[in-house]
């Protein structure tokens, strides 16, 4: 065993300079240099102000605003730091509502958000996406059929035409990777980003 | 399910057979010694590494020194992460300013890393700074996958030996697998990843002023550089809480893809490198076939599960037209979720990139059921080789049984010895899992870091122990395992998991190096057809499987009948 000692410690050492240093580092000046925006974690300016990233979710909560998926995060309580309360997209501290399926508390969450959505939309089923909590909290994306459901209330909000919000919630849904990798989605910020451009709720 | 979600997985499984070929074969010329492109630029430290550390790359190792060596440099690890994790507070690139871990959450994570689980009782981006993530999880990421592909290696060489007394060197393994295996290809996956948008800086958590005027911080990191290792060398510990459901972890359907291949290359190229190290690619492609076939019925069986939504959700009126979206991303869907998680557990890596405590009762169970078959299916890096190994060896025991004679395998005749400490090391597996899940159900500390209640419940405890056993690293995440007693016996079970196993293993290897070589005979069970993996595939279910039926019958078979009658908790 003590022969052993010697090559433990000194290959030890010499693959931490190596793969825990030298790798990082390297990856970290390589990155900044090929690919600079998304390096630095896809950041949108606007007038001189990061309001966000292109691949984190925001709590839209206005009525003109396309909502995102429900987010489960928390953060501490401003008025007490000891304590954490609900905090949405907290992109500090990302994490699922990993309510199981037979929870009585999942059940009561989507009961009364669905309350609510039916009485903003009652033509339509409510999609999935605006009921669920997200994996990550931070969900950037809606599906389209999301989107489209919440069209009458933004056209109600901002005095706005239904089928020019449809038109750009076409222009704005991505479709699969080559039509085959992951599902179509909307990117909510830059939905919004694009809503505030047409007009002013 | 609907046919583009069968075509991502099919165009997956297809590219997965095409690269096991080729991976194997470079893994073969590495580990031989042969001269491989990188041996220009990187022999040198190679050979300086060696005189360094006083290693003659010449000079084999017994099986008792190979293991020696392996849980020295091991030791060594732990020790020097856990002082980390302690120290972080006082130490260089922690821009949030971060403190020392506590001693129990210290102790879990250093031996989760060691021992290639990356359990998350850590919250990423809330606990640990960016020098911690590069000096040691990053770091630990590498060696603990190395030193898995060098005991899988080290067993190989005690089928494809006669009479032998040596089975490598475990300095040598463990170096060439970084510098010519794990680092390269980390390198380009990582660059990869960030032209997909994962960000790779030092800088502090960007703060935003969000299009409605509220504040958000942006965690940040180099995040690229840890997620590109934590994928291949199947270790899974997010650089972020939410793991690869994180956006930033994990972009877009194309990384998804990539972080999913990578998870399972080396494990699979490692079983065409065994054939070519017993000089029959045929014995490679028969433990594939069989980890193939297991792994498909897995990816089906959650992919229909989680399809079908929750039925309590189907009666409120909401539409589910691609399943349960419960704790999944949009980005991924029912199809990318349900294959990542299927892949994560089978082999044990355990990233998610959904939250599994959400999914169907039934979804729910595969990556469980996945990972108490002993990580087989692939496996993690080395691991999953030498556990299907072991479980080849009870086959054709059973089978040379039902026939009345000595079983033999690839040339050696399996004898009392080697099958005794094969059932050592695969019945470590129920004992910790069963056991532990049993001790925390009863103790008011173990209830108490319960999220869901009623048989979701008790599923949560069950999944812990058995992927802290299984050494995967998955939860189901609603359970609050940052306490000390679930850190301690969580600790506890990634240990036995890994070296209870590990050592009888090396035994093994140690016995059957020494065998002379059978020719085959007439009566020779052949171990390359259909009725071998057919065999196979049945040991693995019954023998790895049938022990959990009960545990798993109270928790997610129960639930699953509570919500088809509509029952909440």
């Amino acid at each position: 065993m003590f022969s052993h000692i010697r090559p433990a410690i000194v290959l030890f050492v010499l693959l931490t300079l190596l793969t825990g240093v030298a790798y990082p580092l390297a990856m970290t000046g390589a990155a900044q240099a090929l690919f600079p925006a998304q390096a630095n974690g896809s950041l949108i300016t606007k007038n001189g102000h990061i309001i966000g990233s292109s691949l984190i979710g925001q709590n839209f909560v206005g009525d003109g605003y396309f909502h995102g998926r429900l987010s489960a995060t928390s953060g501490a309580d401003p008025t007490d730091a000891s304590k954490t309360i609900s905090s949405p997209y907290n992109a500090a501290n990302s994490v699922g509502s990993n309510l199981g399926p037979t929870s009585k508390a999942l059940l009561d969450r989507v009961a009364a958000d669905t309350a609510k959505l039916k009485a903003e939309n009652p033509n339509a089923l409510v999609p999935a996406e605006l009921v669920t909590a997200s994996g990550s909290g931070l969900d950037p994306h809606i599906s389209p059929e999301s989107a489209l459901f919440q069209v009458p209330r933004i056209a109600r909000a901002r005095g706005l035409n239904e089928q020019q919000l449809q038109a750009l919630i076409g222009v704005h849904t991505d479709g699969r990777w080559l039509g085959l990798l992951g599902e179509p989605v909307v990117n909510v910020l830059a939905l919004n980003l694009a809503l505030d451009a047409v007009g002013k709720p | 399910m609907t046919i583009n979600g069968w075509i991502q997985i099919l165009i997956y499984f297809a590219l997965l057979t095409a690269l096991t070929r080729p991976v194997g074969g470079y893994l073969y010329r590495v580990f031989n010694g042969e001269r491989i492109l990188l041996s220009r630029p990187l022999g040198w430290l190679e050979r300086g590494f060696y005189r360094c550390a006083g290693v003659d790359s010449q000079t084999e190792q017994s099986w008792i020194s190979y293991t020696l060596a392996m849980l020295a440099f091991n030791l060594v690890c732990f020790v020097a992460l856990f002082l980390l994790l302690l120290a972080q507070g006082h130490l260089p690139f922690n821009p949030q300013g971060f403190g020392a871990l506590t001693p129990d959450l210290a102790f879990n994570t250093a031996i989760s890393f060691v021992t290639n689980t990356n359990w998350q009782s850590y919250g990423g981006e809330t606990t640990m700074s960016y020098g911690t993530q590069m000096l040691g999880l990053t770091v630990h990421n590498f060696v603990s996958a190395a030193t898995g592909i060098g005991l899988a290696l080290a067993l190989v060489r005690g089928f494809a030996r006669r009479s032998a007394s040596t089975i490598g060197n475990f300095w040598v393994d463990l170096t060439r697998a970084t510098l010519y295996v794990l680092l390269p290809i980390s390198i380009v996956a990582a660059l990869f990843l960030i032209w997909q948008g994962m960000p790779q800086n030092l800088s502090a958590y960007t703060n935003a002023l969000t299009l409605e005027g509220v504040k958000q911080t942006i965690a940040q990191g180099p995040v690229a550089s840890q997620v590109a290792i934590k994928m291949l060398g199947t270790n899974g510990g997010g650089f972020f809480n939410a793991n690869a459901a994180h956006p930033f972890e994990n972009p877009t359907a194309l990384s998804n893809f990539l972080q999913i291949l990578l998870i399972f290359l080396i494990p699979a190229g490692l079983t065409n490198t065994f054939g070519r190290m017993v000089k029959s690619e045929l014995q490679g492609w028969a433990l594939y076939s069989a980890m193939s076939v297991l792994f498909l019925v897995g990816v089906a069986t959650c992919y229909w599960a989680e399809s079908q939504g929750n039925p309590q959700l189907t009666t409120m009126g909401i539409s589910q037209p691609i399943g349960n979206m419960e704790g999944k991303e949009t980005r991924f869907g029912v199809a990318n979720s349900t294959l990542f998680a299927t892949i994560t557990t089978d082999a044990s890596c355990g990233a998610v990139n959904a939250m599994h405590d959400s999914f169907t009762p039934l979804g729910g169970l595969v990556p469980m059921v996945n990972m108490m078959l002993g990580e087989v299916i692939f496996g993690g890096v080395g691991a999953g080789l030498y556990g299907i190994l072991l479980y080849a060896l009870i086959a054709v025991f059973i089978a040379g049984l039902m026939v009345g004679r000595t079983p033999e395998y690839l040339g050696k005749k399996i004898e009392a010895r080697e099958i005794k400490l094969t059932m050592l090391a695969i019945l470590c597996l129920p004992l910790s899992i069963l056991g532990f899940t049993a001790v925390s159900s009863v103790l008011s500390q173990g209830l108490a870091g319960l999220a869901n209640t009623g048989p979701h419940g008790f599923s949560e405890m069950l999944y812990a122990y058995t992927s802290a056993t299984a050494n995967n690293g998955s939860a189901f995440a609603g359970l609050t395992a940052n306490t000390p007693f679930y850190n301690v016996t969580l600790g506890i079970a990634m240990l036995i998991g890994r070296f209870a196993f590990i050592v009888p293993m090396m035994a093994t290897a140690g016995a059957l190096a020494a065998k002379k070589y059978t020719p085959p005979s007439a009566g020779t069970f052949p171990t390359t057809g259909g009725l071998f993996i057919a065999l196979l595939v049945g040991v693995i279910v019954i023998v790895g499987g049938l022990t959990f039926f009960p545990a798993i019958a109270l928790g997610p078979i129960v639930e699953h009948l509570a919500i088809l009658t509509g029952k909440a908790y």
